[in-house]
């Protein structure tokens, strides 16, 4: 068992460890590598990192050069968790032979993918390893769209948004679907620790990694990661966008655990309405013609449900 | 070592998908992630046992796909140690993406394919277009003709591949259940002079070396992506083959069975000759003999190497024959077979007179016995008697209903 890193304030926070350079080639205001960031400063351990093919990856890894201090691989679109599964198998059993270069060492195995990469293609790799029992956490950066390719839809693009493949036009407001609930799925394969996390609430989130770290067995995060190309807002103004996401409660901070037990880790002190989350974006710009109007309603009466819910499960302690 | 060796007779009889799991054992494979499938199941299976009863250290990971099973070999592999598993026809289908990713990566897997049809129709038996499908893969491709070679090439295919000059993935070729369910007498070699054969594992650019971060799996986009490719196909066009021959030497000392790039039979002095690969090299051999007794001098070209091809030793081997067959166990699918067009290549600017035709055969599985071998070696004495190839260049051999020619 390692020690937890122990963390005094922010400042100190973001320049306690530097495995993820800034050199990158993300969007300017892009969330990817403010998660990234956080996730990786919130160890002092080893780290094994794995990214599918999306944007993070074609960011940061591109030949000659390298954005990852850290071991670090890509196979392919939908196998990083299953490549860090692999490399966790290796440890073991380079491990148990004593073979390792540096056994005192207690490396954590993360892989990172968007949301196109885990709730669509990646999904039965993830479900896999989720079942089989690895050691490690998966982290979805969730932007609710496949941004590497242009925008297309995946299936966390929720409802009313405009993507390339479900574009709102003359006759249509965009997306008909509804937003997997892919937190909940994940955490029926019964595993120790699943969790929603965002950007802004580093505490929350660090807390949550640790805990994903210390646990044994596979950890699933699902992290909201606004994406200021698809989303269609100021580069400037990514933190601002998570915060409405997690005060509107549209993505609220909740963790699962081994399956069952579910703790509501942030509670907004004002609740937003879902309208101003929705007004901040280019891609629900139609939903406020007249004609429209009524998807926003929606919209909220899906959240307040939502939100009801989760304190109920809270409460039931089941 | 925290596990048991085996005590094996001078001769074992095993079935093809045994031997293979036998010299996975022997060579002490650190992790297989692996799905199963007809007809290989056996191999994974028989490194679980061998896992279960405590004569390997190392892990079983039970995936949930063959693409899966790929990418976990890929990760395990990039974290430095010995990664084998097996797969078939639509199993190794799934798993294209991952093997061009594993040799773009350099990862030294072994994957033992056990040859069988692809569908539609659905057909568990064996033909060779799995093998064909990842020709151009980026791996290094052996093709067992019997049990005994499937353990022999094994224990090969990681000398080869873990070789650091190399650094490629191999595949392992036998033929779904002629010979993976075959079994036949063979020749083990002890548990300690097979591992010393092998060798310790050398990890290199291992994700487990914390003090040097790799990192794997990069983008090149046209700046570089070219030199990439390149040097991989540079590699596996110079360096592969000398050091397969010289890993064979190594083999022939130990074993005292002795491997070609091209094996010929009986191509000394042969006017005829048919090019195969499997298990119909036995049959084709055996054939080939009995033609001589009536005056055919036929001869057999087995392929031994199909990645990367050796051109030189085909060229070398058919440079005397007046005519020759290349046998396709795989539908062509609108052109001429995959051997008929890499033999015709690699002939085709030397000065060789040799009538080529080309046969596919054996189809999900359909036997070829000597009595087609037989028709074969008599057809293609009738072109060396009228200098000119008498029949279609693409003939079908055994199909029911009209006779099937072409081109």
């Amino acid at each position: 068992m390692s020690e937890i890193k122990k963390i005094k304030n922010l400042k100190e926070f973001s320049t306690s460890a530097d495995r993820f350079e800034g050199a990158n080639l993300l969007c300017p205001g892009c969330a990817h590598s403010i998660i990234v960031r956080e996730v990786l400063n919130a160890t002092n351990d080893d780290l094994v990192l794995s990214a599918s093919t999306g944007c993070l990856e074609v960011c940061t890894a591109v030949y000659p050069y390298t954005s990852w201090d850290a071991s670090w691989i890509h196979i392919g679109f939908e196998n990083s968790s299953t490549a860090v599964a692999g490399a966790e198998t290796m440890y073991k059993v380079l491990k148990k032979k004593g073979r390792l270069k540096q056994p005192e060492r207690n490396p954590k195995f993360v892989s990172f993918a968007g949301d196109g990469a885990s709730y669509d293609i990646g999904f039965q790799w993830i479900s896999g390893c989720m079942e089989r029992g690895h050691n490690m956490m998966h982290i979805v950066l969730d932007n609710e769209v496949y941004a590497n390719t242009g925008g297309q839809r995946s299936s966390s693009t929720p409802i009313g948004s405009s993507a390339t493949t479900s574009p709102a036009g003359r006759i249509s407001y965009g997306e008909k679907r509804n937003k997997k609930d892919i937190v909940s799925i994940m955490a029926a394969h019964g595993i120790p620790y699943a969790a929603q996390v965002a950007p802004n609430k580093w505490k929350d989130m660090v807390k949550k990694i640790q805990h994903g770290f210390a646990v044994d067995g596979p950890v699933f995060i699902n992290a909201v990661s606004p994406c200021t190309t698809e989303w269609k807002f100021d580069p400037k103004d990514t933190m601002h966008l998570a915060d409405l996401a997690t005060d509107s409660l549209v993505f609220p901070l909740y963790e699962i655990i081994d399956g069952h037990e579910l703790n509501i880790t942030y509670r907004p002190k004002n609740i937003i309405p879902v309208e101003e989350y929705l007004a901040a974006q280019g891609r629900f710009k139609h939903l406020f013609k007249d004609e429209y109007k009524y998807l926003i309603k929606e919209w909220q009466d899906r959240v307040d449900e939502k939100w009801a819910y989760l304190q109920r499960r809270e409460e039931a302690r089941v | 070592m925290a596990f048991d060796k085996m005590e094996l007779r001078e001769v074992e009889v095993w079935d093809g998908n045994h031997a293979a799991a036998q010299a996975m054992r022997q060579a002490q494979i650190d992790v297989v992630a692996a799905y199963p499938i007809t007809p290989s199941t056996p191999i994974v299976e028989g490194y679980a046992k061998f896992l279960a009863d405590g004569y390997i250290e190392g892990e079983f990971v039970m995936v949930e796909s063959e693409h899966a099973a790929m990418s976990g070999c890929i990760g395990a592999a990039a974290a430095g140690g010995r990664v084998a598993t097996a797969t078939s026809s639509q199993g190794f289908a799934l798993m294209v993406e991952t093997l061009y990713q594993a040799s773009g990566m350099r990862l030294p897997i072994v994957l033992n394919v056990v040859n069988r049809a692809l569908a539609s129709p659905l057909n568990v038996n064996g033909d060779h277009s799995d093998m064909y499908l990842g020709r151009d893969s980026g791996w290094i491709q052996f093709d067992a003709y019997s049990p005994q070679e499937a353990y022999d090439l094994n224990l090969i295919a990681f000398k080869v591949a873990e070789d650091h000059d190399i650094r490629l993935p191999a595949m392992v070729n036998q033929d779904g259940f002629l010979t993976s369910h075959t079994a036949q007498g063979l020749k083990p070699l002890s548990d300690d002079d097979a591992y010393a054969f092998v060798g310790e594992f050398k990890p290199m650019n291992d994700m487990l070396d914390f003090e040097h971060p790799v990192t794997h799996g990069v983008q090149t986009e046209e700046d570089w992506h070219f030199e990439h490719k390149a040097r991989q196909h540079n590699d596996l066009m110079t360096k592969v083959l000398p050091k397969i021959k010289e890993v064979f030497v190594d083999f022939e000392k130990l074993s005292g069975r002795k491997y070609n790039l091209v094996e010929k039979y009986n191509m000394d002095d042969a006017d005829v000759c048919v090019v195969c690969m499997g298990s119909s090299v036995e049959t084709a051999r055996e054939v080939a003999s009995e033609m001589r007794e009536n005056g055919i001098k036929a001869g057999v070209v087995g392929i031994r190497v199909l990645r990367p091809f050796p051109f030189f030793e085909i060229i070398e081997a058919l440079k005397d024959v007046k005519a020759v067959a290349a046998l396709d166990r795989s539908s062509p699918n609108g052109a001429a077979g995959t051997l008929f067009n890499e033999i015709a290549g690699a002939l085709f600017n030397t000065d060789s007179k040799t009538l080529l035709s080309g046969y596919i055969y054996g189809l999900g599985g359909r036997d070829l016995t000597k009595k087609h071998l037989v028709d074969l070696f008599n057809e293609l004495q009738a072109n060396v008697d009228a200098g000119k190839v008498t029949t279609k260049l693409q003939q079908f051999i055994g199909v029911r209903g009209p006779k099937l020619a072409y081109l």
